[in-house]
C-alpha cells in the first residue's frame, strides 16, 4: 500500500532496486563482451538518474514527512517490513547518490579493462545498497542495505585499487563491519524492547519514534553508544577516522568518488534518521561526546592535511575536517546547525567527490599522487587547472560556494550551544586556505611534473614576447604552454567537473531551496527532541 | 535607480565570463575592450547614481533585496543592495578608477600570454568590489570581501609560475583570512546580538542604547580583525608589499585605491556601531597610527620602487584609520578619495617607469629617467606632491583635515605622531623622484634604451594627474567643512542626536586655529622634501645616505628588514604550525592507527593462540569432550 504517493507507483524501490536490476543482467552477459557491460552500467546508472529527477520535481518541498512512501509487511510475525519514504534530508542525498554513482561509472567507462564484468557489477550492488540506507524507514531495512554497502566497497578497493589494496581493503571492511556488529546488537535489543510493546514487536520508524521517548534512560543510552560507532566510524569522525586515508588512496578513482561523495553520508545520515531519534534524551545528554570529537577532528583535521604529501591522502584528511562539521552541527540541535550539517555533506559530496575525480584525471596521465613529484600542470592542462582550482576553493569555504554557507550555519550554530566551540572551529578557514593554497601552488603553478619536459628554456613564442615589451624581469618566464598533456577527456572528466563545481557554486549562490527542502523535516526532528531549534542543547554553557 | 543599480556590478561579470569562457579565442585587445566596455557601463551608471542621490537630499537610502540568499530557521539572509551617498562616493571611485587602469593595461599588458586572463580578473574584481561597496547587510559584505580577496590571490599571482609570485598570492589570501576569522565571528555575533544581518535594523538599534557596549564593543572589534587583515593594518600588514608581484596596474587598482580601502569602508559603513563603541574607536585609532608610522619608516629606506608605495599605502591606510578612530569619519573617506586617485597615479606611473626600463623595480639602478620620460615624470611628480601634502594638491586638504580635527579634538600624541609619519612621508616619495628621475643614470645606456610609454598609458596617468590637483580644492575648502562634509554628513549625522563627540560639533573653516595647523603640516611637508632634496639631490657630504646607514646601522638594519615582522611571524606561527601538523600526523600513524591495528594484531594474535589447540587429533579433542562433559555433570549435581 502506499502512503501519500503522488506517482501511485513504487518510484524509490523502482530507483533503488534498478541498479541491482542492471547488475543482474550483466552477470548473465559475456565476460569478453566488455563494451556491452559499460553501456549497460552507463544506461542502468543513467535511466536511474533520469528516475532520480522525477522524484526530485514531484517532491512537495513544503510538505513534512515522508513522500512517496511504500509499505508491505515482510516477515508479519516479526514485525519486519519493506517500508521506504523521503522527507526533505533524504532527497537530497538520495540524488546526490544517484547523481554521483553516474558519474562514477562514466568515469570508469575508459579506466577499468580488467574484470570489467565484477566490477560493474559491484558498483551496481553498492550503487543499490547506498540509495536504500537513504530511503529505508525500517530498521532491518535499513542494516540490509547499510551492509550491502560494505562486499562491494570492499571489492573495488581490493581488486581494483593500487598500492597495498588489500590491507586498505580489508581494514576498511573490517573495521566499518565491527561498528555494524555493535549496531546489530543495539537492533536485536531494539527488537526484544518493542516486543512487548503493544502492536510490537516492529522496527518501523514511525513506531519507533512514537515508543522511544518512553525507552528507560539505561535503554536510551545503550541505543546511543550501540548506534554510535557504527556511525562515528562510518563519518569518519576523530579517533575512528584512520582507515580513510589508507582507503582512499589505495581505491580506485571511482571508489574515491563514492566513498567521499556517498558513503561517509551515510555516517551523518545514521546520526540524524536512528540515533538521535531513538535516545532522544541520551542525545542530548551525551552530544558534549560526538561535538568535543568533532572539534577536533576539524583541527586536527586541517594540522594533519597541513603537512600530507599525497594528493589523495590530503583531500582524504581534509573530508575528516570538513565531516567533522556535520556532526559538530548535527548535535548542536539547533536549526541552522542541523541544516548546515545536513548542506554540508550535499557540499562535500559535490566538491569532495569532485576533487576525488580530479586526482583522478592526474593520476592516470602523469601516474603519481605525490604532489613533489607534480607541478606547473597549469601551464598543461588550463581548463583543468581552472576547474580543479575552483573546486579546491569550494574546498575551502570560498563564499560563493557551497560550503561557506554550510560551514557559516555550523559555526553559527555552535556559536548558539557555546560561543567558545566558534572559536576554534571557524579557525579552520585559516587553515584550510592554507593546505589547499599550498597544494595548489606546488600542482599547479611552480615547476613541472617529474619525467614529463615541457621545455621552459626553448619556447620561443613566450620568450619573444616578454622580451619584447621589455618586462621581463617583472614576469619572470613565460612556460610554453605545451600541449603535453592529453586534455580532459568530455563526458569522463570535464562534464562531471564542471558540473559539480556548478551545482556547488549553485549552492553558494541561492542556498535557500536546499534549505526550504530540508526544514520541514529538521523542524520536526527538533520538535521531537524538545529542543528550542533556536538555542539548542544549553548544556555546555 | 532601483531599476538599473544592478546593471553597474553586473556588467563587470558578464565581461569576466566572457572573457575568462571565451578570451583565448578573442585577440588580446578585444578582451580589453570588453572589460572596457563594461566598466564605462558601470562608470556612466555611476555617475548617474551620484546626481541622484546628490538630488534626493541625502535623507532615504535606497535599500531591498534581489532574493533571499539563506533561509534557515531565524537566520535570513538577503543579496540586496543599499545605496546612499557613501556607497555612491565609492562607486565613484572603484569605477572610475578601474576604468582608468582598464585602459592603461591595454598598453602595460601587451603581448603577455596571459592577457585573457588579466582582462577576465580585472572585470571580475570590479564586479566583486561594487557588490561589496552596494551590499546591504554583513553576510554579503562578507562575501564580496572575500571575492575581491580571491581576485587579489589570482591577480597578484598572475604569474603564477614565478615561486614568489605565488608565495605572495598565498600570502595575502591567508593573512586575510586570519583578518576574516575575526571578522567572520563578528558577523555571527552581530546576528545572535541583533537578530539580523542587515544594515538598516542594526544601524538604527546601535544607537538606542540597549544593546550591552561590551556586546557591541567585542563586535567591532573582531569587524575591525577584518578591516585590519584587507587595509594591511599592522600587525596584519606584511601581505600587501608582497602582493606587490602582481603585474603593477594590478597594484594600482586593487592594492591601492579600492581593495584595500575596503577596511576603511567597512568602519566608515558601520559607523553607528563603532560610535557605540568608544573602546573599539580607541583600538583603531592607536591601530591607524602605529600603522602610520611603521609603514612610512619602512618606506624611508626601501629600494625597490613598488615597495616603497606598498609601504606608503599601509601608511596612508593608517592615516585613514586614525582618522575613522577620532571620529573624523568624513575626512577618512575624503582622504580614501584622494588618495585613490594619486596612489593609482603613483603606481601607474612606476608601471609606466618599469615599462621604460624593462622590467627593472630596482631604484638604485636607475636615475636620470626624466628626460627619457618626461610625462611620466611630470605626473608622477605631480602625485607625489599630492601625496607629500602639498598645497593646492589632494593630499594636502585630506590629510589636513586629519591632522588637524586630532588636534582640535585633543588628540595631541596622535597629532604629533601622524605629524612624524607626515614628515617621513614627504622624505621617501621625494627620495623616490630623486633616485628613479634625477641625477645620472645607474644603469647600462648601452644595454637599456629608457622609452616613454604609449598614450594608452600616459593619457590615464594625465587623467589621474588632474583629479590628483583638482579634488582637494573641489571638495575640500574649506577645510573640514568643503562640499565633501556637506555631502556625506547624511551618512554620519546620527553624531548630533548622540555618540563619541564627532567632527559634527566643530565647525572647520579657515579659523585662526586651522590656518595655523595648515602651515604647521604645509611647514613639515616641504621640510621632508628639503631634507630628501638635500640628501638625494645635492648630495651634501654630511648627509649623505650610506654614511647616515652607517652611522644608525642599527636603526637602519631595523627598517631595513621591516621590522623583521616576517621573520616574527615565520618563527612564531609558520613554523610551530608545520612542526604541530607534523607531530599530529605521526600522533595519527602512532597512536591513533597503532591502536586500529594493534586491536587487529591482538585479534589475530589471539586467534591465532587459539588455533593451536586445534590440533587435529581425535583423541584431544576426546579428551576434552569427556572433561567438559564431567564438568557439566559436575556443576547439575552441585547446583
Amino acid at each position: 500500500m502506499y502512503g501519500n504517493n503522488a506517482l501511485g507507483f513504487p518510484i524509490l524501490s523502482l530507483v533503488t532496486l534498478l541498479p541491482l536490476l542492471g547488475a543482474v543482467i550483466i552477470a548473465f552477459l559475456p565476460r569478453g563482451a566488455k563494451n556491452a557491460v559499460r553501456w549497460t552500467a552507463v544506461a542502468t546508472a543513467g535511466i536511474d538518474m533520469l528516475l532520480m529527477l522525477v522524484v526530485l520535481f514531484s517532491y512537495n518541498h513544503e510538505q513534512a514527512g515522508f513522500q512517496f512512501r511504500e509499505q508491505f509487511e515482510w516477515a508479519p510475525g516479526l514485525g519486519l517490513q519493506y517500508y521506504m519514504g523521503v522527507d526533505g534530508i533524504s532527497i537530497l542525498l538520495f540524488f546526490i547518490t544517484s547523481l554521483l554513482s553516474l558519474v562514477a561509472i562514466v568515469y570508469s567507462f575508459g579506466n577499468i579493462d580488467h574484470r570489467v564484468k565484477e566490477y560493474y557489477a559491484s558498483f551496481l550492488v553498492l550503487e543499490t545498497g547506498m540509495l536504500g540506507v537513504f530511503v529505508a524507514l525500517d530498521l532491518v531495512l535499513f542494516y540490509v542495505f547499510f551492509e550491502l554497502t560494505l562486499i562491494p566497497m570492499a571489492l573495488l578497493i581490493g581488486i581494483w585499487g593500487h598500492g597495498r589494496k588489500l590491507y586498505s581493503a580489508v581494514k576498511f571492511f573490517l573495521y566499518t563491519l565491527a561498528g555494524s556488529l555493535v549496531m546489530l546488537g543495539a537492533i536485536i535489543s531494539l527488537f526484544v524492547q518493542t516486543s512487548g510493546a503493544p502492536g510490537g514487536p516492529t522496527l518501523n520508524w514511525v513506531d519507533l519514534m512514537r515508543l522511544a521517548p518512553n525507552f528507560s534512560y539505561g535503554f536510551q543510552l545503550w541505543m546511543f553508544w550501540g548506534f554510535f560507532f557504527a556511525f562515528a566510524v562510518k563519518m569518519p569522525l576523530f579517533p575512528f577516522h584512520t582507515w580513510l586515508p589508507d582507503a582512499h588512496v589505495d581505491a580506485p578513482t571511482a571508489g574515491s568518488v563514492i566513498l567521499a561523495g556517498v558513503l561517509l553520508k551515510m555516517g551523518g545520515y545514521g546520526f540524524l534518521r536512528w540515533l538521535i531519534p531513538l535516545s532522544p534524551e541520551a542525545s542530548r545528554d551525551w552530544a558534549v561526546v560526538p561535538i568535543t570529537l568533532s572539534v577536533i577532528a576539524i583541527l586536527y583535521g586541517a594540522y594533519v592535511t597541513l603537512v600530507q604529501r599525497d594528493l589523495k591522502k590530503l583531500i582524504a584528511y581534509s573530508s575528516v575536517a570538513t565531516m567533522g562539521f556535520v556532526v559538530l552541527g548535527i548535535f548542536t540541535f539547533t536549526t541552522q546547525g542541523v541544516q548546515g550539517a545536513v548542506l554540508q555533506m550535499v557540499s562535500h559530496g559535490f566538491i569532495s567527490g569532485a576533487l576525488f575525480l580530479g586526482v583522478g584525471v592526474i593520476y592516470e596521465r602523469l601516474h603519481t599522487r605525490e604532489i613533489a613529484r607534480l607541478g606547473g600542470l597549469a601551464n598543461l592542462m588550463g581548463a583543468f587547472t581552472a576547474l580543479f582550482v575552483l573546486l579546491s576553493l569550494a574546498n575551502l569555504g570560498l563564499p560563493g560556494t557551497s560550503a561557506f554557507v554550510s560551514e557559516v550555519l555550523v559555526t553559527l550554530g555552535a556559536f548558539k550551544v557555546n560561543p567558545w566551540l566558534a572559536v576554534p572551529v571557524y579557525a579552520y578557514i585559516i587553515v584550510s586556505a592554507a593546505y589547499m593554497l599550498w597544494m595548489v601552488a606546488r600542482v599547479f603553478y611552480l615547476g613541472q611534473p617529474q619525467g614529463v619536459h615541457i621545455g621552459v628554456e626553448a619556447n620561443p613564442a613566450a620568450g619573444g614576447h616578454v622580451g619584447g615589451h621589455g618586462h621581463g624581469h617583472e614576469q619572470g618566464h613565460e612556460p610554453a604552454a605545451g600541449a603535453a598533456l592529453p586534455g580532459m577527456k568530455l563526458w569522463q572528466e570535464a562534464v562531471p567537473l564542471a558540473g559539480l563545481a556548478l551545482l556547488s557554486i549553485f549552492i553558494g549562490v541561492w542556498a535557500t531551496p536546499f534549505l526550504e527542502t530540508m526544514q520541514p523535516a529538521v523542524a520536526a526532528l527538533l520538535d521531537y527532541l524538545g529542543v528550542p531549534p533556536d538555542t539548542g542543547t544549553a548544556f555546555l554553557r | 535607480m532601483e531599476d538599473y543599480i544592478w546593471v553597474i556590478p553586473l556588467a563587470p561579470l558578464v565581461a569576466f565570463l566572457i572573457n575568462f569562457l571565451f578570451g583565448k579565442r578573442l585577440s588580446g585587445n578585444g578582451t580589453a575592450i570588453i572589460g572596457i566596455i563594461s566598466v564605462l557601463i558601470s562608470l556612466v551608471l555611476s555617475i548617474l547614481v551620484f546626481t541622484q542621490v546628490l538630488g534626493a537630499g541625502g535623507e532615504e537610502a535606497l535599500n531591498f533585496d534581489l532574493y533571499e540568499w539563506i533561509a534557515s530557521g531565524d537566520f535570513r539572509v538577503g543579496i540586496g543592495f543599499y545605496v546612499d551617498r557613501l556607497a555612491a562616493i565609492m562607486l565613484l571611485v572603484v569605477t572610475s578608477v578601474s576604468l582608468l587602469v582598464h585602459i592603461y593595461s591595454i598598453g602595460y599588458m601587451h603581448g603577455d600570454p596571459g592577457q585573457y586572463r588579466f582582462f577576465a580578473y580585472l572585470p571580475l574584481f570590479t564586479f566583486s568590489m561594487l557588490m561589496l561597496v552596494l551590499s546591504n547587510n554583513f553576510l554579503e559584505l562578507y562575501v564580496f570581501w572575500e571575492a575581491v580577496g580571491l581576485c587579489s590571490y589570482l591577480l597578484i599571482g598572475f604569474w603564477y609560475y614565478k615561486k614568489s609570485a605565488s608565495d605572495a598570492a598565498m600570502k595575502a589570501f591567508i593573512v586575510n583570512r586570519v583578518g576574516d576569522f575575526g571578522f567572520g565571528l563578528g558577523v555571527i555575533l552581530l546576528f545572535l546580538t541583533f537578530g539580523t544581518l542587515a544594515y538598516e535594523p542594526i544601524f538604527e538599534r546601535a544607537g538606542e542604547g540597549e544593546i550591552a557596549g561590551s556586546a557591541l564593543t567585542l563586535i567591532t572589534l573582531l569587524l575591525f580583525t577584518g578591516s585590519m587583515g584587507k587595509s594591511a593594518q599592522w600587525p596584519l600588514h606584511t601581505w600587501l608589499p608582497d602582493a606587490m608581484e602582481g603585474p603593477t596596474p594590478v597594484s594600482a587598482l586593487i592594492h591601492a585605491a579600492t581593495m584595500v580601502t575596503a577596511g576603511v569602508y567597512l568602519v566608515a559603513r558601520a559607523n553607528p556601531l563603532y560610535d557605540a563603541a568608544p573602546g573599539t574607536l580607541t583600538v583603531v585609532a592607536v591601530i591607524g597610527v602605529v600603522t602610520a608610522l611603521i609603514g612610512a619608516t619602512i618606506g624611508l629606506v626601501q629600494n625597490d620602487i613598488k615597495r616603497v608605495m606598498a609601504y606608503s599605502t599601509i601608511s596612508q591606510l593608517g592615516f585613514m584609520f586614525f582618522a575613522l578612530g577620532i571620529g573624523a569619519y568624513v575626512s577618512a573617506i575624503f582622504h580614501l578619495f584622494t588618495h585613490a586617485f594619486f596612489k593609482a597615479l603613483l603606481f601607474l606611473g612606476a608601471g609606466s617607469v618599469m615599462h621604460g626600463v624593462g622590467g627593472e623595480t630596482d631604484m638604485r639602478r636607475m636615475g636620470g629617467l626624466r628626460k627619457y620620460m618626461p610625462q611620466t615624470f611630470w605626473t608622477l611628480t605631480i602625485g607625489s606632491l599630492a601625496l607629500a601634502g602639498v598645497p593646492p594638491l589632494a593630499g594636502f586638504w585630506s590629510k589636513d583635515e586629519i591632522l588637524g580635527l586630532a588636534f582640535v579634538e585633543g588628540h595631541y600624541v596622535i597629532w604629533a605622531l601622524g605629524t612624524l609619519a607626515s614628515f617621513f612621508t614627504a622624505f621617501y616619495i621625494t627620495r623616490l623622484i630623486a633616485l628613479t628621475f634625477l641625477g645620472e643614470p645607474r644603469f647600462d645606456t648601452h644595454q637599456i634604451h629608457p622609452h616613454e610609454s604609449p598614450a594608452t598609458m600616459t593619457v590615464p596617468l594625465w587623467i589621474l594627474a588632474i583629479l590628483s590637483i583638482v579634488t582637494g580644492l573641489a571638495l575640500g575648502i574649506p577645510p573640514e567643512a568643503g562640499p565633501i562634509h556637506s555631502f556625506l554628513e547624511p551618512v554620519f549625522a546620527h553624531h548630533e542626536v548622540g555618540g563619541v563627540a564627532g567632527e559634527a560639533q566643530h565647525a572647520g573653516g579657515f579659523t585662526p586655529m586651522t590656518i595655523a595647523l595648515m602651515l604647521t603640516a604645509t611647514a613639515v611637508s616641504l621640510l621632508g622634501i628639503a631634507l630628501a632634496y638635500l640628501m638625494y639631490v645635492r648630495r651634501l657630504p654630511a648627509l649623505d645616505p650610506q654614511v647616515l646607514a652607517g652611522r644608525f646601522a642599527g636603526v637602519y638594519k631595523m627598517l631595513y628588514n621591516k621590522y623583521y615582522f616576517d621573520e616574527i611571524y615565520n618563527a612564531l606561527i609558520v613554523r610551530p604550525s608545520r612542526a604541530l601538523g607534523d607531530g599530529l600526523w605521526r600522533f595519527d600513524a602512532r597512536v591513533v592507527d597503532g591502536a586500529v591495528n594493534g586491536v587487529a594484531e591482538g585479534v589475530s594474535d589471539t586467534s591465532g593462540a587459539l588455533r593451536r589447540a586445534q590440533t587435529g587429533f581425535v583423541g584431544n579433542y576426546a579428551l576434552a569432550i569427556g572433561v567438559g562433559l564431567v564438568g557439566l555433570l559436575a556443576a547439575i549435581a552441585f547446583l
